[in-house]
C-alpha cells in the first residue's frame, strides 16, 4: 500500500498500522515489509526501502527488531540490551512511529502459561525501551504465547528463535 | 443383574485397585491389571412402527452401539451373530437366543414418526441372564433432525442403569478448529456433539481464538480472541452466536476465563505491566475484584463445583505448580509436589478430583489428583498433551494432543480417569482446546 495523497495521509496516519488490512497476527510474518504494504511517508523513491535508515524495513533488518530469551526467562541479556538500545535510538530519531512489542514463547508449555510468559517478555523489552528514553505512550505490548512461532521445528534450534520479543513498527500516534 | 451392576460399578470406581480376577460365571467381568473385560450386549435395529421410521431405526441403533462400545466398558455382539430377530417391540424376548450368543444386555426399541412429524423413540433394556427387564421402558419424542440426540439419550439410560453412573453421551463439545501451517495457524470456534458429529462454527478464522469454556448450563461460551489485536475475553451466546467483550481496563490483556457454578461469576487472568494475576468478575454488572497479587504468573483458574474454592496455576515457587485458594482470594495452598511442571488444573464436576497438564522430562501428561494433591495419577504421555476437560459425569477426560515437528497437528483425544480407553475424537480439521458441556436437557 502506498499513500501519496497528503490530505488523505493525515486522516489515515491516525489509525493506520503498516500492515493495515491484514490482521495483527499477520504482522509477525517476516515478509510484512515487502513493497506492497509499506507506507511511503515521504513520497520519496528511497523511503521505505531497507537502505533508508528512517524506514521500518531498516529498523527490522539493520537495527534488529527482536530479542531472544532463555527458557522460561524474561531477563534481557547483554546481546538483547544492545539490540534494544539500537531500537530506542531509532525510535527516538523517528518520532512519527509507534511500536507494538510482541512477546512470544516456544511450544513447551501450556497455552495459558505461555501467554503470561510472552507478556512478561514483551514487558521486559518495553521497560528497557522506556528506560532508554522512548515515551511509553508510543509503545504497546501484546503476548502471543505459543500461537505464532517463527520457526516450526520441535527442537531447541527453533525454540530459541521462538522465545522472543519483536518490536513491530507502526505508523502514527493513536492520538 | 445386581452382580453385573456391582462388578461394573466396581470397575468404574476403580482407583489404583490391585488386579482382581473373578471366577467364571454368566456375568463374568475380569479386571486384570486395570483392564476390564467389556460387557457383551446386543442392540438390534429398532423396529419401525411405520415406514417413515424405518431408516431411523437402524441409524439410532448404530449410534447407541457407538456410544456404548466407545466407552470401552461394553462390547457389541454384531447383528450377524443374532439368532432371534426383533420384529415387534411388544413381543416377549426369547432370552435363550440371546444367552446363546452371550449377550448379557439386550436393548430393543421402536421408532415412529407421529402425525405432527415428530420422531417417537421407545426402548427397553433387558438383563438376559436373569431373564428380566432392567428398569422400565422409556419413550422420547423429538424432532427428526434431533435423532442422534435421542439415540444418545437412550445410550445414556443404558449406561446409567448398568453402571450406576451418570451418562455423558447427550452432550456437546466446544473447541478450536485449526487449519493452516504451524506458523500461520488459523483458528475458529467450533461446536460439535461429544462424538464429533454435527460440527458447526461459531466464529470465523479472521482472528486467533483460544480456549473456549462452556457455562454451567451450556448456553454460553467464554473464550479469548485477538479481534482487537490484543487478547481479550468474550462471552458468546451459543443459540444466537451473538457475542460481547467483557469489560477490562485499557492496556491490559485478559485470558484463561472460566465460569463459576452460578453462571455469572467469571474467573480469569489479567495482565498489567507484564504481570498476570487472577481476577473475578460478575458478568452481569461488570464488577471485578482481584484475587491474587503477586509478581509471579497466576493463571488457569477453575472453580470447585460448589463455588467455594479456586484451583489455579502459579510459578511463585520458581516453576509452575497448582494451588488452591478460597473463591474470594487470600492465602493459597500448594497441592502439586511431584517432579515437573503443572498447569491448567480443572476441578471435576463431581468435586473429587482435579485434572491437570504435567510437563516432565520433555513429555507432557494429562493426570488427575485428589483435591488435596494426593494420589496423583498420570493418564497419558506424549510430545504435547494439554488442556483437560471433564465429561459431565466426571469419568472421562478430553484433551488436546499435538504432534511434533513442522507438520505438527493438534487433535482431540479422550481417556478414562483410570487411564483406559485412550482414543482420538474424530474431527475433520485440526482441533484443540476442548470444553465439554453439561448433559443436555
Amino acid at each position: 500500500m502506498t499513500i501519496m495523497n497528503g490530505a488523505k495521509m493525515t486522516y489515515v496516519s491516525k489509525t493506520l498500522i503498516l500492515c493495515a488490512g491484514l490482521s495483527l497476527a499477520a504482522c509477525t510474518n517476516p515478509d510484512r515489509f515487502d513493497d506492497t504494504n509499506t507506507v511511503d511517508l515521504n513520497g520519496g523513491a528511497l523511503s521505505g526501502s531497507p537502505q533508508d535508515p528512517r524506514s521500518p524495513a531498516y529498523f527490522q533488518q539493520t537495527v534488529g527488531d527482536r530479542v531472544l530469551f532463555a527458557v522460561d526467562q524474561s531477563t534481557i541479556g547483554s546481546e538483547a540490551q544492545a539490540t534494544l538500545a539500537g531500537q530506542a535510538q531509532w525510535l527516538m530519531a523517528n518520532p512519527e512511529y509507534t511500536a507494538i512489542i510482541e512477546g512470544h514463547a516456544d511450544e513447551q508449555g501450556t497455552r495459558e502459561y505461555n501467554l503470561a510468559l510472552g507478556a512478561r517478555r514483551a514487558n521486559a523489552a518495553h521497560e528497557y525501551l522506556v528506560n532508554q528514553g522512548v515515551a511509553a505512550s508510543r509503545l504497546k505490548v501484546v503476548s502471543y504465547g505459543k500461537e505464532r512461532p517463527i520457526e516450526i521445528c520441535s527442537n531447541e534450534a527453533c525454540y530459541a528463535q521462538n522465545r522472543r520479543a519483536v518490536t513491530v513498527i507502526a505508523a502514527g500516534l493513536t492520538s | 443383574m445386581m452382580r453385573m451392576l456391582a462388578t461394573l460399578l466396581m470397575a468404574l470406581s476403580l482407583w489404583a485397585l490391585p488386579a482382581v480376577a473373578q471366577s467364571n460365571g454368566p456375568l463374568r467381568i475380569e479386571i486384570t491389571e486395570g483392564v476390564i473385560e467389556p460387557l457383551p450386549y446386543a442392540v438390534p435395529d429398532f423396529v419401525s412402527d411405520n415406514s417413515a421410521g424405518a431408516d431411523f431405526g437402524r441409524r439410532i441403533a448404530r449410534v447407541i452401539a457407538s456410544d456404548l462400545s466407545g466407552t470401552g466398558l461394553f462390547r457389541e455382539i454384531p447383528n450377524e451373530a443374532h439368532i432371534s430377530q426383533i420384529t415387534s417391540f411388544e413381543s416377549p424376548v426369547q432370552y435363550a437366543d440371546w444367552k446363546a450368543i452371550n449377550a448379557q444386555a439386550l436393548i430393543t426399541g421402536a421408532v415412529s414418526v407421529d402425525n405432527a412429524g415428530k420422531l417417537v423413540v421407545r426402548f427397553r433394556i433387558y438383563d438376559v441372564f436373569s431373564g428380566q427387564e432392567l428398569g422400565s421402558g422409556l419413550q422420547f419424542v423429538g424432532t427428526q433432525e434431533g435423532w442422534r440426540r435421542m439415540a444418545h439419550k437412550v445410550a445414556d439410560q443404558v449406561y446409567t442403569r448398568i453402571t450406576g453412573e451418570g451418562g455423558y453421551f447427550d452432550s456437546r463439545v466446544v473447541f478450536v478448529g485449526e487449519s493452516g501451517p504451524k506458523d500461520k495457524r488459523a483458528k475458529r470456534l467450533a461446536i460439535m456433539d461429544y462424538d464429533g458429529a454435527n460440527v458447526s462454527y461459531l466464529t470465523d478464522s479472521s482472528s486467533i481464538v483460544l480456549a473456549p469454556r462452556f457455562s454451567p448450563t451450556g448456553d454460553r461460551v467464554l473464550y479469548t480472541s485477538y479481534e482487537t489485536g490484543f487478547p481479550r475475553i468474550y462471552v458468546l451466546d451459543v443459540a444466537s452466536v451473538g457475542r460481547r467483550a467483557l469489560e477490562t481496563q485499557p492496556g491490559t490483556m485478559s485470558f484463561a476465563p472460566r465460569f463459576g457454578p452460578d453462571g455469572r461469576t467469571v474467573v480469569y487472568s489479567l495482565t498489567q505491566n507484564g504481570n498476570s494475576d487472577i481476577f473475578r468478575m460478575d458478568i452481569n454488572s461488570g464488577a471485578s475484584a482481584r484475587l491474587t497479587d503477586a509478581p509471579s504468573i497466576e493463571t488457569a483458574p477453575s472453580f470447585s463445583p460448589d463455588g467455594s474454592q479456586i484451583v489455579f496455576e502459579s510459578d511463585r515457587s520458581g516453576t509452575p505448580q497448582l494451588y488452591v485458594m478460597s473463591a474470594n482470594g487470600g492465602e493459597a495452598r500448594r497441592i502439586s509436589f511431584g517432579q515437573g511442571r503443572y498447569g491448567t488444573p480443572v476441578w471435576s464436576p463431581r468435586g473429587d478430583l482435579i485434572a491437570f497438564t504435567k510437563q516432565s522430562k520433555g513429555r507432557f501428561h494429562i493426570g488427575v489428583m485428589r483435591t488435596d494433591g494426593s494420589e496423583e495419577r498420570l493418564l497419558t504421555a506424549s510430545f504435547l498433551d494439554e488442556g483437560p476437560t471433564w465429561a459431565p459425569n466426571g469419568r472421562v477426560i478430553m484433551f488436546t494432543r499435538e504432534t511434533q515437528g513442522p507438520q505438527g497437528q493438534a487433535s482431540l483425544y479422550s481417556v478414562d480417569i483410570t487411564g483406559r480407553n485412550l482414543k482420538q475424537v474424530q474431527t475433520s480439521t485440526g482441533a484443540s482446546d476442548p470444553s465439554w458441556s453439561p448433559l443436555q436437557n
